[in-house]
């Protein structure tokens, strides 16, 4: 593709940059006269008929959960395509990257509001199918691509599990509407199918949200252009399987398999993920595995499903939202100052990137859990949650604590190095980045701060609200603060910062250790994940061999054995066999001219088979042509008859003049092949015979003949029925019938006076010799 | 009569199943003559026989007087004839051009579209 050489700077991305920006800074403050409502404890439902006959409504649930992630995702969004103005806004590829970016927050805005699931799942795919393109943005980079791929075919697979499981639902509880869905709870849990639902669909957010066994493609996507990482990969797409998890938590929760599984999926992932994430010296992969510990921590206390664990997931949700998005745009502003993004090359910034310093820090101090940040109220309210639970509490409490002293390290690793200390060479001279990129961090670092300071307004706008929708149940009352009491959740605070900072003090050692531990482990997703698609190309290219083997014979033999194993299947299988034929009555009324035109066929039928000279195969198939029009004439059908004859002699002339240009039949059959051939054929005869026999045992149908014979004279003034029919009432099969008979005899044309190859002079020489 | 027409159409789909797996591409045409006249018979006799009563409307009626044969099914065999005598003459013509250009009927030598040794490959 030929791009122009002279690259005209665009302003702020040209008019596609302030098009990006004023979309979801409409949609956010549209959103916004909802909170009063829904706070209210009133969701809103409206919507109108998409797909009628498949049940299918574009209808859109605003409660607190779709409402928090809505503005969630309209507000970053509006923050994110600012940055991009000035990231990206020179970029050739803009206004590209600016569709790409707009579709996805149109399809996760659909995703979060619609109430039916199937509109749910189309918003999903779209949002699969746009992050595709986004992670893959850099498309020259043999990198990008395979990442992009990779989320694609993992995040797809999911998605058709989720359709899967959708369709299931929808069949167990009625309706597609999710708000008719998620008021029969009961129902769905104790319907056969819901432990086959719950697979699904957990197999949908579990790739969507990266959760462990699936998490491996999510580092990958960080491939991605910082602002795309910043969006899709803190506050939207990865939330996306999070979002469908909690959804659904009053219909599908609450039972032991629900409880169990995203507990240990969720807890594992938190783990495992905390660890991967201090071994890292990108700090744009550490905030990538960070996020990866969020979902899980999101995910686990989703399972955990008290009322508790429900209001600090919802916390925990939007604020770490707002501080991991504040975090991946200012590394984004540090890369695009610097030059790099490794830890080890970035000190003391602070001075020159003082704005960029000011918004990170806030963020950072939220992630590592201080006060007054809200950040330290989320955990405050995980442990509270996590200490207060019936069953799995060591788990859960364990897993939360190591992964907040992890976040603690994390949170020192990617803004207290960089931007304290001697400053340090890097690759450009580092300096202030411009105010579209550094004031998205300020904002979201504000709100961390405002929100730490008033909890009241989070927790009536967006948490409580958000409680009740997932947790089903409007009356409980939710209570989020800053401090009130030292309890055991504000010690194992205190505990957490101690871990934390001696963990900071010896971090790199600590990293080192680490990433020969994980080096050690034999077990590795990506590469397994090469391997993989490596198998499914080798499976693909072994079973196309052995299906596309390029012979005719063998094409066919594969037809009519599948006929023959899946109609001797349905036989067997539906007993369709049972019945008796009387033979009595069947040979009943036979006269001569039936049992010598039916001896007649069938000795023709056999001939034509078995001979092998030309001549009296035409004669056989003359017979045969001959004896089935005298089947017509004997039982009632002139017309027929007639048509009969004309295309057999018309065949039989046809056949013998081809025949002065085409050689013998000399060609035998292979010897070995003969006996399998011949039982194929004679399986399939007799299992003709079979289902006709047993056709015939049933009650005719004769409502069309009826109707056919009292309005052949009375609406079409025809005495011959059948040619009514054929002329008057199906005048437009008849019509499809000369066509078929005009394009054989067209394409026959062409095929004579087509060009005249010349023939391949190997097969002559074959031949000669 | 059915029941022994039901036997005699079997006879008639295992030969042509036993001439299309012949490697002679002519063997071939002649199984499809032979499958598309089973195929006929076998929607005309799930209509039931009628002997002698063709589904006419005698002169001054507004409907058959007596039961007659069941119009339907000869309408769609009729039907079906002429698109079998179609794709029978396209076949033939082309059995006949692929003999003028490749020098046989032998279908295990019609390989230019798909080459013996030439396998699929996993790409790269």
């Amino acid at each position: 593709m030929a791009k122009s050489d002279a690259v005209v700077p665009r302003v702020y991305g040209g008019p596609a940059g302030w098009i990006s920006v004023a979309i979801p800074a409409g949609i956010f403050a549209y959103l916004l006269q909802f909170l009063a409502p829904v706070a209210a404890g009133t969701p809103v439902t409206l919507g109108f008929d998409w797909v009628g006959s498949l049940d299918v409504r574009l209808s859109v649930l605003i409660d607190g959960l779709s409402l928090t992630f809505a503005l969630l995702i309209s507000g970053i969004g509006t923050l994110v395509t600012l940055y991009s103005t000035k990231y990206l806004g020179n970029h050739p590829e803009y206004p590209r990257f600016v569709l790409f970016l707009m579709l996805f927050m149109i399809g996760m805005l659909g995703l979060v509001l619609a109430d039916n699931l199937i509109a749910l799942f189309v918003f999903w795919e779209i949002t699969t199918i746009s992050s595709y393109l986004l992670i893959g943005f850099s498309s020259d980079e043999a990198k990008s691509r395979r990442s992009a791929l990779q989320a694609l075919l993992v995040t797809g697979t999911g998605g058709l599990a989720f359709l899967a499981g959708v369709i299931l639902l929808g069949t167990a509880a009625g309706s597609f509407e999710l708000s008719v869905i998620l008021t029969q709870g009961d129902a769905i849990r104790a319907h056969p199918h819901y432990v086959p639902i719950v697979i699904l669909f957990l197999a949908g957010a579990f790739t969507k949200s990266a959760q462990f066994p699936f998490h491996f493609w999510l580092p990958n996507a960080m491939a991605a252009p910082t602002p795309v990482s910043a969006y899709l990969h803190s506050a939207t797409m990865v939330k996306g399987g999070v979002y469908l998890m909690a959804r659904m938590n009053p219909a599908l929760g609450s039972t032991d398999l629900w409880f169990w599984t995203l507990v240990i999926a969720g807890g594992f992932t938190t783990v495992f993920a905390s660890l991967l994430a201090i071994r890292q010296t990108d700090i744009k992969q550490v905030l990538a595995y960070t996020t990866l510990m969020a979902l899980g921590a999101l995910t686990m206390f989703i399972g955990a499903g008290t009322p508790a664990a429900i209001t600090g997931m919802m916390t925990f949700l939007v604020v770490h939202s707002l501080y991991k998005a504040a975090l991946f745009l200012m590394i984004g502003i540090v890369d695009h100052e610097t030059g790099t993004r490794e830890v080890d090359q970035l000190r003391g910034l602070g001075r020159k990137m003082p704005l960029t310093f000011l918004g990170g820090a806030i963020a950072g101090l939220s992630m590592a859990g201080i006060p007054p940040l809200v950040g330290f109220i989320g955990k405050e309210f995980l442990y509270k949650a996590g200490l207060d639970l019936d069953r799995g509490m060591i788990w859960v409490t364990g897993t939360i604590f190591a992964a907040s002293v992890l976040m603690f390290v994390a949170a020192g690793i990617s803004v207290l190095r960089p931007f304290t200390g001697k400053l340090s060479n890097t690759p450009q001279a580092p300096h202030e980045g411009p105010w579209a990129m550094w004031i998205g961090p300020l904002i979201l670092g504000c709100l961390s701060l405002g929100f730490g300071l008033f909890p009241d307004t989070i927790e009536a706008w967006l948490v409580a609200p958000g409680t009740w929708a997932v947790y089903g149940d409007y009356s409980y009352a939710v209570d989020l603060y800053l401090f009130r009491e030292v309890n055991a959740a504000f010690v194992l605070s205190l505990v957490t910062f101690a871990t934390g900072a001696l963990l900071y003090a010896v971090h790199r050692p600590l990293r080192d250790r680490l990433g020969r531990i994980i080096e050690a482990n034999p077990v590795k997703f990506d590469a397994g994940w090469d391997r993989t698609l490596d198998g499914l190309k080798a499976l693909a290219a072994w079973q196309t061999n052995i299906l596309q083997s390029g012979v005719l014979q063998r094409y066919i033999f594969t037809v009519f054995a599948t006929l023959a194993v899946g109609v001797g299947a349905t036989i067997w299988l539906k007993d369709a066999l049972d019945f008796t034929v009387d033979w009595n009555d069947a040979l009943a009324g036979l006269q001569f001219k039936h049992w010598a035109v039916v001896l007649f066929v069938t000795a023709g039928a056999v001939l034509t088979a078995i001979t092998s000279s030309r001549m009296t195969a035409i004669v056989a198939l003359g017979v045969v042509g001959i004896g089935v029009a005298l089947i017509f004439i004997i039982f009632s059908a002139p017309d027929v008859a007639i048509t009969q004859l004309l295309v057999e002699v018309l065949v039989v002339v046809l056949v013998a003049i081809a025949m002065l240009k085409l050689p013998l039949l000399g060609l035998a059959r292979d010897r070995k092949r003969r006996p399998v051939h011949a039982a194929l054929a004679v399986t399939i005869g007799a299992m003709v015979t079979m289902v006709m026999v047993g056709v015939l045992q049933g009650e005719l149908d004769r409502r069309l003949t009826d109707f056919f014979e009292t309005a052949s004279w009375t609406e079409a003034y025809g005495r011959n029925i059948v040619n009514v029919i054929l002329v008057d009432f199906r005048a437009i099969d008849t019509f499809g019938e000369i066509g078929v008979v005009v394009i054989a005899a067209l394409s026959a044309y062409a095929l004579l006076r087509g060009t005249r190859y010349e023939r391949p002079e190997s097969k002559l020489e074959d031949r000669a010799q | 009569m059915e029941i022994l027409i039901a036997i005699m159409v079997g006879v008639l789909v295992a030969a042509s199943v036993y001439l299309m797996l012949a490697r002679s591409v002519l063997r071939f045409l002649f199984g499809l003559i032979l499958i598309s006249n089973a195929a006929n018979l076998v929607i005309f006799v799930s209509g039931r026989l009628t002997p002698e009563a063709p589904p006419l409307i005698v002169e001054g009626a507004d409907a058959p007087l007596a039961e007659v044969a069941n119009a339907l099914p000869q309408a769609l065999v009729l039907t079906a004839i002429v698109i079998g005598f179609g794709l029978f003459a396209f076949a033939l013509t082309l059995v006949y051009r692929t003999y003028q250009n490749l020098g046989t009927l032998n279908s295990d030598e019609m390989r230019l579209a798909e080459p013996i040794d030439v396998k699929a490959e996993p790409t790269k």
